[in-house]
């Protein structure tokens, strides 16, 4: 049996943080939320502190943040419309770079494919950008609009080996694209959630997708025979009964294998997989957080640290160790 | 703007509340916070427009798991302010009670043609932040829970 064990609460933040994101090398953290500000953290003196606070670039909240693969980009996503790109490749600073323009109104999300040269954004007004980098990655253009979903997309998520493009809208739907000559297209739509589709995640393989609901389930789709692009994935297992309200954010470790959830209630669970490839909850954090978690992310490099932020506007950093049995007497 | 509703039917309103309050987020607590709210289009409150009653107001009072749920009524099925009566109902209840409640609030069943679609936009509370960051909507919003405009 595990535990969450907490390590250290953030504060900083002057509203609620809706996005908690380690960078690849998991020595940086960034988040963001209502107070219109980027934070990014790292360690001194064994402690994680701010080092720095991006603000002046976005002008409503700033939904969420993003590494790109190499670690020196940083995407914010704001209620403004807007996406910034900020580089510490010059200075070692985060300094804004480039902003993207274009969606006709909130950005929510926005994901670099896993070789860098693909950028997704999604937002409100339906649609799903694909951006393509310059070879010198300054600049970005647009290589598609998919206007597949009929309501405002939540999340993009690019799959960890190839080229195939991941959205979760609250059409209930989560669509998947790739390449088809030089357009990109829909290649199948994954339907079965009964409410807004908040967050997915891909297991370290990449045959595997989950993805959490207001449905208050958990969904896994597994790609059905080999491992191409245009291959067929079905849902495989669901997961119902543990979270009593809306599910926020969905992260798969992909070095334990373990999956974290951001809930409405303020729980955080961790599930580990069992001998039948099930998923056996064996985490429920009550009160992690004073209000609802809205995004959970695991450390890329360091084994069962989790990172979590709520409305409580804090961000807090955990541990997953083995529970100890406690001694009644 | 012409009305939808010309002539909406005025209900009597409570008289206040007496006596020592034991518990004041008890559910008529919470129907004191909301029934003063102003109707967009009328110059009555949703309490005399039955909009909300005391009854409808459902609430779950425990320190670990606070929660409170109020249907709302609109007064015509086809009443195109149902999103904004709700709105104004959701920024009532966060301005005023204590974070530990969640709040939800809901088209009472049956009473209006768009009452999935409003209900859902309702709960997203991605969409709510983002509406509330919209000032001509909050000018709306707060015309209708009577705050001082500066």
């Amino acid at each position: 049996t595990l535990k969450l064990q907490h390590e250290q609460t953030l504060l900083g933040h002057e509203d609620r943080v809706w996005c908690v994101v380690w960078s690849p090398k998991g020595n940086i953290l960034a988040s963001c939320g209502a107070d219109k500000t980027v934070r990014i953290w790292a360690k001194e003196d064994g402690k994680m502190v701010c080092r720095n606070v991006l603000s002046g670039e976005h002008n409503r909240t700033i939904r969420s943040v993003s590494f790109s693969p190499c670690g020196n980009l940083l995407i914010s996503c704001s209620f403004d419309g807007t996406c910034c790109i900020w580089d510490r490749s010059k200075s070692g600073e985060f300094e804004s770079m480039i902003t993207l323009e274009g969606h006709e109104n909130e950005v929510k999300w926005a994901r670099w494919s896993a070789c860098g040269e693909y950028l997704a954004t999604c937002s409100r007004d339906k649609s799903v950008w694909v951006w393509e980098a310059s070879e010198d990655g300054s600049e970005y253009e647009c290589s598609g609009i998919l206007t597949h979903h009929s309501q405002d997309v939540k999340q993009v998520l690019w799959h960890p080996s190839m080229e195939l493009l991941v959205s979760a809208s609250y059409d209930n739907k989560i669509n998947l694209y790739c390449q088809d000559d030089d357009d990109w297209t829909l290649h199948q739509s994954l339907t079965g959630h009964d409410n807004t589709v908040w967050a997915i995640s891909f297991n370290a393989t990449g045959r595997r997708l989950i993805s959490c609901s207001a449905d208050q389930s958990l969904k896994v789709w597994e790609l059905d025979g080999p491992m191409k692009k245009t291959g067929v994935w079905k849902c495989m297992l669901t997961v119902s009964g543990d979270h009593p309200r809306v599910i926020y954010s969905v992260d798969w470790c992909k070095n334990s294998g373990m999956v974290a959830t951001g809930c409405e209630d303020d729980v955080i669970r961790v599930y580990t997989l069992d001998d039948t490839d099930g998923l056996s909850l064996s985490v429920v954090h009550a009160q992690a957080h004073e209000k609802d978690v809205n995004c959970v992310s695991w450390n890329p490099k360091q084994a069962g640290v989790l990172a979590s932020c709520s409305d409580d506007r804090t961000i807090r950093l955990w541990q997953v160790v083995a529970a100890t049995e406690t001694k009644l007497i | 703007m012409s009305l939808e509703n010309i002539n909406p039917t005025v209900c009597p309103k409570l008289p206040p509340r007496e006596g020592k309050v034991d518990d004041p987020f008890d559910s008529r607590g919470i129907f004191d916070l909301i029934r003063c709210i102003n109707d967009p289009e009328h110059p009555l409150t949703l309490e005399e427009l039955s909009v909300v009653s005391e009854s409808q107001v459902l609430v779950s009072n425990e320190m670990s798991n606070s929660s409170v749920h109020v249907y709302f009524t609109p007064t015509i099925p086809g009443c195109s302010m149902a999103t904004l009566i709700g709105l104004s109902i959701k920024v009532q209840l966060l301005r005023n009670l204590p974070s530990r409640f969640k709040c939800c609030i809901e088209i009472t069943p049956g009473t209006h043609n768009s009452e999935q679609a409003i209900n859902k936009q309702l709960a997203d509370k991605e969409r709510i932040a983002a509406a509330l960051e919209n000032p001509h909507l909050m000018l709306v919003i707060d015309q209708c829970l009577d705050v001082e405009i500066v």
